[in-house]
């Protein structure tokens, strides 16, 4: 559509709204010094722990699992920086009365904001290229395990950005947000973690423990980071996302005006 | 002519605080209202319910004939709102922000730019365009607020406090704007300034405890002053209706910010 002389403004689709929120949250990244920080800090972290701590070199292997074996750990303590400001921010400047009283519906702002979080992080992790490009100089290693492994941390991050956004939703105090949010990605990571669950199954019901692997992201993360694309750990990271979006809408609506 | 903004019997409830009881107000076009009370009177909460910010306990509203419980997007467009305090994305500069307001009230391109324009133009922000909202004085940061609510020229405005802070030039020039833009527009604002009513409204509504206590011209409220009061007559006038235990100063919610 041209730009017209019209002076009655347009009705735009729950598509454009969406779009709307998202150009102006993705802008806000790059207005302050957080996207910087954010980029150099995650950029260098996933370097130093693949090579200092994954031991790249010393394993000899043409893979990459020493760099994204650590990518949940660097989410623990990167994502809740992202996702704190998103909600808590908006509810300390009273910018939420104007976000909610604009021809936008809770759930274009909802969306908005989180995939510009996504894209945000996706752009992190994809800045992290270089390390595709030395592993294939070095070696042959399998290009579909690395992008199967590619998209499960970006899952991971999305699902972590998710429950952030609702934890920040639920506060007006950014500290709390980043600290809840930890607190429960960490949970979540830990929940499916060998010792944790060899000390459950000494004397919890065989169900339980298994439905406790399930629940944890780890587990899923590892299984797609071998390069496997089951449909059930892509679909248990898209219902995570989806779940936690859903009661952020929920979450605005209860706590907005406080 | 028919009512451009028709509230019938709101009310809210915050837990055991009943801080809006029963409030029906009909605004039509070229009416001007000051909406007066004393602070936590539910002058606030009355116009974030009218702004479907807040949902009421009970009570319905209608904006140019549309329901705002049944269709809250397509009302949220009728209306322009100044929220209490002004808020607007600290990290925007005033055309960014203009231009996100543009976008989410549906203009794209030349035609964005042109509002942006003109919203500035009007409220004389152009030596501030450039730069970053928390870095305006709060007389700019007032106006960049009402060029916010005025940029697609909604028949409805509703300003929360529109000259609260500003020095005695800038409040001449937000009433002179106010009177300019009157014309077929209703017009809702909150004021403590009793003079300000006289000045530029054609109705003056006074609420006290959730209800209303007086609906009239200034001139009648004005009538309403005990019979040996000679100055300030508005004033005396406001107190007669509002004092009777106020000066207890019971602790209302006002469904805000802080």
């Amino acid at each position: 559509m041209s730009a017209s002389a019209s002076a009655a403004p347009r009705a735009l689709g729950a598509f454009a709204r969406t779009a709307v929120v998202f150009r102006r949250e993705f802008r806000s990244y790059f207005q302050t010094p957080l996207a910087a920080v954010f980029l150099v800090i995650f950029l260098f972290l996933a370097g130093l722990f693949a090579f200092n701590i994954g031991g790249f070199y010393e394993r000899n292997q043409a893979d990459l699992r020493p760099f994204f074996q650590f990518h949940p750990w660097l989410y623990v303590f990167l994502v809740p920086a992202v996702s704190m400001r998103l909600w808590a921010e908006e509810r300390r400047t009273g910018t939420i009365e104007l976000a909610m009283t604009l021809p936008f519906g809770v759930r274009d702002l909802v969306l908005g904001k989180f995939l510009a979080a996504w894209a945000f992080t996706t752009i992190a992790l994809a800045l992290t290229f270089p390390m595709w490009i030395t592993v294939s100089w070095l070696g042959e290693p399998d290009h579909g395990t690395i992008f199967v492994a590619y998209l499960a941390s970006a899952l991971l991050g999305g699902a972590f950005l998710a429950i952030g956004a609702f934890l920040s939703a639920l506060t007006k105090n950014q500290v709390i947000a980043f600290v809840l949010c930890a607190v429960v990605c960490f949970v979540l990571l830990l929940a499916g973690f060998p010792a944790v669950l060899d000390f459950l199954r000494g004397w919890a019901p065989q169900g339980v423990v298994e439905g406790l692997a399930s629940t944890s992201a780890s587990t899923h993360y590892e299984s797609m980071m071998r390069g496997v694309i089951d449909l059930r750990d892509v679909f248990y990271f898209i219902t995570v996302i989806a779940a936690f979006l859903i009661l952020n809408c929920f979450a605005i609506d209860w706590k907005k005006s406080d | 002519m028919a009512s451009r903004i028709v509230a019938k019997q709101l009310e809210k409830r915050f837990g055991h605080i009943h801080a809006v009881q029963g409030i029906s107000l009909e605004v039509p076009a070229g009416q001007v209202l000051g909406f007066l009370g004393p602070n936590g009177a539910g002058k606030s909460t009355t116009m974030r319910m009218i702004t479907g910010f807040l949902e009421p306990t009970a009570g319905s509203v209608t904006l140019d004939g549309i329901d705002l419980a049944a269709d809250p997007i397509a009302a949220k467009r009728t209306f322009g709102y100044l929220p209490e305090g002004a808020p607007a994305y600290p990290d925007m500069t005033v055309e960014e922000f203009l231009g996100f307001i543009a976008q989410a009230r549906g203009y794209r391109g030349r035609e964005a730019k042109e509002r942006v324009d003109r919203a500035i133009d009007r409220v004389n922000l152009k030596g501030v365009r450039r730069q970053a909202f928390e870095t305006l004085s709060k007389g700019y940061k007032r106006r960049t607020g009402l060029a916010q609510a005025l940029l697609h020229d909604p028949g409805i405005l509703i300003l929360d406090e529109p000259t609260d802070g500003l020095d005695p030039n800038q409040k001449h020039e937000v009433r002179e704007l106010i009177k300019e833009l009157g014309g077929d527009r209703a017009i809702v604002l909150s004021t403590h300034i009793l003079e300000e009513v006289e000045a530029v409204c054609t109705r003056a509504v006074v609420i006290n405890k959730g209800r209303i206590v007086f609906d009239g011209t200034p001139s009648e409220m004005e009538s309403r002053a005990p019979r040996d009061t000679v100055k300030n007559r508005m004033d005396a006038a406001f107190r007669a209706m509002t004092s009777i235990d106020t000066a207890a100063d019971a602790p209302r919610a006002k469904g805000g910010r802080r």
